[in-house]
């Protein structure tokens, strides 16, 4: 299991365009992604409940990646975060 | 005739005839299932025709409304595909043995529900795209046809409230207006409608729906946010003329939208909008304004019966940051006094007002107030691109209290652990001759000025604003203003700090010329100024 921490630098947060850019990249991956904000946590591949951790700038999250290719996963989820959030 | 009000969200004037919006008739009645299998099949087949059918409005928003706003029905798409959303939907007929429409529907109040309790605008909005899908889904569920309402005419749209698909599904050539007894400005409908440039106000109420009827005749005034149902012949002459008016203006915009504000010899200037309340925003983004150089705070003051609380003028702040999306925002700090009076201030009556106290002089008198405006205004600073200035400098130690005051918010905000934005922009009014005399000592103190040329020439010229008797001894471009402005802008820019100009002055395009050789950085004018200003400015050669 791998995990790092993001705080977000967008205006908006985690809003629905690049949510539902996230489910997309997360799909392609064969590792389990989840996002956790404080007590909450919602799996990548899920739109709604990613969007209903209201994730805001400035909001720090933890991004875990578990199983299959962990390695090639953190890069992809890593470089996905930096480049839209 | 007869006249209703409710909010513009695109300011333009349709004049025709009506056309009432009918829903389908969605209402579902719990049925008991044993064939569960059925039914989630049922849901499948619907799910699939709805994406089909979202596909084809998000090419029909792709060529109408462009990209970003296209992408909501890409969103659509895979809200449709959402695990969650899924499960529970057949879950609810596993378990409960009911009809697919009944399963589809009771998700839907869920989920909007987890939407509409979050604590961010932006997001509670999203319940109604949750709404739209869910409708759709149930629609084809019936077999009800959901594209309806074929227009043969052009009319003006009323309804109860439209979702994002069916504006968009709407023919474009056939809407005159959209006219909606309920929803709110920061609905993709009103971002649609506005994106479509056809007039639309919202939230007219009930009593509206209850009168209207197929075929009346009625005049949209978007501006005003006004309907006149069967208007009389007085009204009616004067609307023909204002969308006249309105067309030549348009033209302008089509001309001039997205372009620079560059002259022939390359001089770059930019040109913002002065505006004195949230709801002014929408016409700052019509006219393509490149930020608002000044966002009078005192409609908070003026509006209210008590000061206003730090929270609500945090919502306030905040909002208008976040409808700029991140373009320049300066907010100027209460500037009561003189001839903008409220009660429960307790101010003094004055000999004289204008060189009373007014503006800073009563937010050094009394920090109190300051603190909270100050608060709310760094705290909203993380939501976009904020600058603060302040009113009727006439001093460096006036400057200097205002920054450390500042200052002491800002460690206060941190202590508190509560976020602010470390690059917030601060500025001053240059609007009193001392100001501008002494803009050599100021400019270091500050990230930029903005020349106020109202008060600038009353207190010049000693010519009081709101005397009409000596109208002809004010002369607005007298040498001594100019002096001063040019004084101003070779102090600011010798310093590193940039000059702007938001008074009426700024919006006179027989001085644009002369702004741009002193280098002026900036000019602020109201909104449906921005593109005539921006007209002269591309025809100016500041060479010749």
């Amino acid at each position: 299991m791998k995990t790092f921490n993001y705080t977000i630098i967008d205006e908006l947060g985690i809003h629905a365009r690049p949510a539902g850019m996230l489910v997309k990249t997360a799909k392609d991956l064969d590792s389990e992604i989840t996002l956790t904000k404080g007590d909450k946590t919602a799996g990548a591949s899920k739109l709604m409940m990613i969007m209903g951790l209201g994730v805001k700038k400035g909001d720090t999250v933890v991004v875990t990646i578990d199983g299959g290719d962990e390695e090639k996963s953190y890069d992809v989820m890593k470089d996905f975060f930096e480049s839209n959030l | 005739m007869k006249k209703y009000m409710g909010k513009g969200v695109y300011s333009a004037i349709a004049i025709g005839r009506i056309s009432v919006f009918k829903k389908k008739d969605l209402a579902v009645k719990r049925m008991r299932c044993e064939d569960t299998e059925t039914e989630k099949k049922r849901v499948e087949n619907a799910k699939n025709l709805a994406k089909e059918q979202i596909g084809t409005l998000y090419e029909k928003a792709l060529k109408e409304v462009g990209e970003a706003n296209a992408q909501i029905f890409e969103i659509h798409m895979m809200m449709l595909d959402d695990e969650d959303y899924n499960e529970s939907i057949d879950n609810i007929i596993d378990t409960q043995k009911v009809n697919a429409e009944y399963a589809v529907a009771v998700t839907a109040d869920n989920f909007s529900e987890m939407f509409l309790a979050m604590d961010d605008a932006y997001m509670q909005a999203r319940s109604a795209d949750i709404k739209d899908i869910s409708n759709r889904i149930i629609a084809n569920l019936t077999g009800i046809k959901s594209e309806g309402n074929q227009l043969d005419d052009k009319v003006i749209i009323c309804a109860d409230d439209l979702a994002p698909s069916e504006t968009v599904s709407l023919d474009k050539d056939k809407v005159l207006a959209f006219v909606t007894a309920h929803g709110s400005s920061n609905s993709h409908t009103a971002i649609l409608a506005r994106n479509m440039n056809i007039p639309a106000i919202i939230g007219v109420g009930d009593a509206f729906l209850d009168e209207i009827r197929d075929g009346q005749s009625a005049i949209v005034d978007g501006y005003a946010g006004e309907i006149y149902l069967e208007p009389d012949e007085e009204t009616m002459q004067e609307f023909v003329l204002k969308q006249q008016n309105d067309e030549e203006h348009r033209k302008l915009l089509q001309n001039l939208k997205g372009k620079e504000n560059v002259t022939l010899d390359g001089t770059k200037i930019n040109i913002f909008a002065n505006i004195g309340g949230v709801d002014n925003i929408g016409a700052v983004l019509a006219n393509d304004a490149g930020g608002i150089g000044l966002f009078r705070s005192e409609f908070l003051y003026l509006e209210n019966s008590d000061f206003p609380t730090e929270e609500q003028q945090f919502t306030a702040y905040r909002k208008v940051l976040e409808s700029m999306a991140g373009k320049k925002v300066i907010i100027r700090t209460l500037d009561i006094g003189a001839d903008k009076q409220a009660d429960y201030f307790g101010l003094k009556k004055e000999e004289n007002p204008a060189l009373g106290m007014r503006a800073i002089r009563i937010c050094l008198t009394r920090p109190e107030i300051f603190r909270t405006q100050l608060r709310a205004l760094y705290r909203a600073s993380v939501f976009g691109k904020l600058g603060i200035m302040f009113p009727m400098i006439t001093s460096e130690s006036e400057v200097r209290k205002v920054l450390e005051i500042c200052n002491e918010v800002k460690s206060e905000l941190k202590q508190e652990g509560i976020e602010y934005s470390e690059n917030v922009e601060l500025g001053i009014m240059i609007e009193t001759p001392a100001a501008a005399i002494i803009s050599d000592k100021l400019a270091p103190l500050v990230d930029f000025f903005s020349v106020g040329t109202n008060d600038l020439t009353q207190y010049t010229l000693a010519c009081d604003r709101q005397n009409p008797d000596i109208e002809n001894f004010v002369d607005t471009h007298h040498e001594a203003i100019l002096r001063l402005i040019e004084m101003s802008a070779k102090n600011a820019h010798k310093n590193g700090a940039w000059i702007g100009i938001c008074g009426e002055l700024a919006a006179d395009t027989t001085l644009t010329e002369t702004f741009l050789k002193m280098g002026i950085d900036e000019l602020s004018v109201s909104p449906s100024f921005v593109l005539k200003v921006r007209d002269v400015v591309r025809k100016i050669d500041i060479n010749k």
